[in-house]
């Protein structure tokens, strides 16, 4: 018996176990302080389909040994801008979707390609550079934000130049994967297709990690000069594994504007790979391992947390934003738990 | 010759990067000359001393210290405390008697926060500068907890003007002109000669001490070499503006300049240049060279670092606080959140990189920094017809130059590392 526990335990992890509980607790914390659980969990489902392909983004990287994608922002303009033509070019519903994907992954790639590029020059840094990266690219984009041609009246601001801050995508593809097909159970509401297209990225991703070019990839971030010596070529396939990164990042942005109802621009996507790094590390990955199941585990929990826990605090401490702060907290507490497990050596 | 120009100009290529891009932000404001010198001095006094806090744990290897946040947020604490206590009643707490009182609380709090600092970083090396880059957002949020939800629950504090009606939690802005705004700045304030004829001399006597102590010692000599007779036609140059400037009646001369402050950020640099001759100095710079040396020769490595991340954090602390006397204005929940990155930025564009820094170099960035900062939204004006391009464009400024300058080191040690294998 105690031999069948511990082997059920030990994938999960104890710490794993705690946030489990905790977010139990928070459960029936809130159904206590009489809040409307169902609706609870309907966000809860619906956050994790949203976040879940940004998180998937951080898989490649880690596994070929670049760590932590902090640089993500890449490709998360590289989404906005896709999204952006595709209401330019006046699309609606599904097609509108399907256009802004189809336009960002080329662009996603070459800017994947050129970010690799600068990884490869910098082993060993990447999480910094990574994140000067990021935050660069974002600023840059804000001063492209003001001086883009579009003509679109839902992207312009009506007087004056540059892009709306928010843009709604109401008349366009708001909530194309969250509403068909959805399964109501109760009071509960199943939001199929955005989890349908969730798993099949990862299934997606989970097939490339177990073909050659992924276990090669594979092989390069668990000991380069093994795979040097096995003849393998180590700056290709961090390239691979980087454009794969950055291409996540730009569908993951879609979806994540899908369910939200509104593209972010300007400083908007400045902190988002920090939330992404920390979903994965809270789902059990490290900085030099993870699986498709860190991410799913790991983005239910984070954004569990984030959603029980905002309406249950506010019961609590019905002043201030209580909840706003314990994410700050928690957020970056298992950044930087990670990065001491991680080590640096003597 | 030529060669020799072509090194000093890739060796120093940021920094001339950024002094063209003045230059030409400078004209492209068309903000008079007299409001850009002003805005400098003002800036370089408010930031200068949070700068310099950055140089001691580059010498000990550790890259730029983006935990100077954390120093920052122990200097914001002392401040909170004071103005209240000021708010009280209490006229000791405001004014020069105030500043010292926040000094003497801030120092405790950083030195706490400076040595968990290093005790994590100790743990991560290696990857210091993401590690208390990620350590200054996770303490802003415990700093968030501690006085959006502590102060007036488990703290104890009563203050109708400092805190959210309803009585818990600090306001978002703690007007600093009840305690000690201009509290250094007010002691001795002088007109812009002045200043200048204070740093001509000092250079002057710096340079006849050195030029005393190369006529006694030939190695020193070939380490220096021809520096000190700069420095002299440097000094004489500042002095010989200041006397023109007094003469010509110059609308330049009547720039009030913060001595006080300026006096203190020299006292740093002298602590700085003092501190590396001193055992303790030569303990960072050993470490910092390389660890495993220092190790075999008998240096507790760990001990060290966190010795150089105490003094690191205390000097944000102190900077800090100098930084906020001037801006007159506490913003709680904001104030310390830029310091780290923009105090790194600075510094990098002075022509510092992550294992090398000097007090000039952090002084030539701040003036440049600050420069950008002051024209950028003008310049962004008179060329786009938009204010926002140029206040967006000194933001992109300062991540681009952390980011590429992060990237350039990690390159070049890559490269210096792959040499010394194929030699050995």
């Amino acid at each position: 018996m105690k031999g069948k526990v511990q082997a059920l335990i030990k994938p999960i992890g104890i710490p794993r176990l705690i946030i489990v509980a905790f977010l139990g607790l928070l459960y029936v914390a809130a159904f206590f302080c009489k809040l409307p659980v169902n609706d609870l969990l309907n966000g809860h489902l619906v956050r994790v389909g949203m976040n879940g392909i940004l998180v998937l983004a951080m898989v490649p990287a880690i596994l070929s040994g670049i760590g932590p994608n902090f640089g993500i922002p890449v490709g998360i303009v590289c989404g906005l801008i896709g999204g952006l033509i595709s209401i330019e070019l006046d699309c609606y519903g599904a097609n509108a979707f399907i256009v802004a994907a189809l336009i960002s992954i080329p662009l996603a790639t070459v800017a994947g390609y050129l970010y690799g590029v600068l990884l490869n020059k910098v082993k060993g840094s990447e999480m910094m550079v990574g994140t000067y990266v990021g935050f660069s690219v974002v600023s840059l984009m804000c001063i492209a934000w003001l001086i883009l041609p579009f003509t679109s009246m839902e992207i312009k601001w009506p007087i004056g130049r540059g892009l709306r801050t928010t843009i709604s995508l109401a008349k366009r593809f708001d909530k194309i994967l969250n509403a068909p097909f959805a399964i109501h159970i109760g009071k509960i509401t199943i939001p199929t297709m955005l989890f349908v297209f969730f798993f099949a990225m990862c299934f997606v991703v989970w097939l490339f990690l177990n073909s050659k070019a992924g276990i090669a990839m594979k092989a390069v971030g668990q000991n380069s000069k093994f795979a040097i010596a096995s003849g393998m070529n180590v700056d290709q396939n961090r390239m691979v594994s980087t454009i794969l990164s950055t291409v996540l990042g730009a569908i993951g942005i879609l979806v994540y504007a899908q369910s939200y109802g509104f593209f972010q621009l300007y400083t908007a996507p400045l902190m988002m790979a920090f939330a992404a790094v920390a979903a994965i590390l809270i789902g059990g990955a490290s900085s030099t391992n993870a699986t498709i199941f860190h991410v799913i585990l790991g983005t239910f929990l984070f954004q569990g947390l984030l959603v029980v826990a905002l309406p249950v605090a506010n019961v609590i401490v019905p002043k201030g934003n209580l909840s706003e702060v314990m994410r700050v907290v928690v957020q970056y507490g298992i950044i930087l738990y990670a990065l001491t497990k991680a080590g640096g050596g003597k | 010759m030529k060669d020799k120009i072509g090194k000093i100009i890739f060796d120093n290529i940021v920094t001339i990067i950024f002094v063209v891009l003045c230059l030409l932000g400078v004209v492209a404001s068309k903000l008079p000359i007299f409001f850009i010198t002003h805005q400098l001095l003002l800036r370089i006094a408010r930031n200068s001393f949070l700068v310099l806090s950055l140089i001691i744990p580059v010498l000990a290897g550790m890259g730029l210290n983006f935990g100077i946040v954390v120093g920052a947020m122990a200097g914001q604490i002392a401040l909170v405390f004071v103005t209240h206590m000021a708010l009280q009643g209490y006229t000791l707490f405001t004014g020069v008697p105030g500043f010292f009182i926040s000094v003497i609380i801030c120092t405790p709090i950083s030195i706490l926060f400076g040595w968990i600092t290093g005790l994590i970083l100790n743990k991560t090396k290696g990857q210091e500068m993401i590690t208390s880059m990620m350590l200054g957002f996770f303490a802003n949020g415990l700093y968030q907890l501690l006085f959006l939800f502590l102060v007036g629950t488990l703290i104890p504090m009563k203050d109708p003007v400092l805190m959210i009606s309803g009585g818990i939690g600090i306001k978002n802005v703690v007007d600093l002109n009840h305690s000690v705004r201009y509290a250094v700045d007010n002691i001795v304030k002088k007109p812009l000669p002045v200043l200048l004829f204070i740093i001509g001399i000092l250079g002057l006597l710096l340079s006849i001490w050195l030029i005393y102590k190369l006529s006694k010692d030939q190695v020193y000599k070939k380490k220096i070499g021809n520096k000190p007779y700069t420095y002299v036609g440097i000094s004489g140059l500042l002095i010989a503006l200041g006397i023109y400037l007094n003469v010509s009646g110059s609308i330049f001369a009547t720039i009030q300049v913060p001595i006080s402050t300026y006096i203190v950020i020299v006292v740093l640099c002298i602590f700085n240049v003092l501190i590396v001759k001193t055992k303790l100095g030569q303990d960072f710079r050993t470490v910092g060279q390389n660890r495993h040396i220092a190790q075999v020769a008998g240096i507790n490595v760990d001990k060290v670092r966190i010795i150089s991340i105490i003094v690191s954090t205390v000097l944000a602390g102190w900077g800090q606080l100098i930084f906020l006397q001037n801006l007159g204005i506490l913003n709680t929940y904001g104030s310390h959140e830029q310091a780290g990155m923009f105090a790194v930025a600075a510094l990098l564009i002075g022509g510092a990189s992550v294992s090398r820094a000097t007090i000039g170099q952090g002084i030539l960035g701040v003036a440049l920094f600050h420069t950008l900062f002051i024209v950028s939204p003008q310049a962004g004006k008179n060329l786009f017809g938009n204010a926002q391009i140029g206040e967006y464009f000194r933001t992109f400024v300062a991540y681009g130059v952390i980011g590429v300058s992060l990237g350039l080191h990690a390159w070049k040690s890559l490269i210096v590392e792959k040499r010394k294998r194929s030699i050995g």
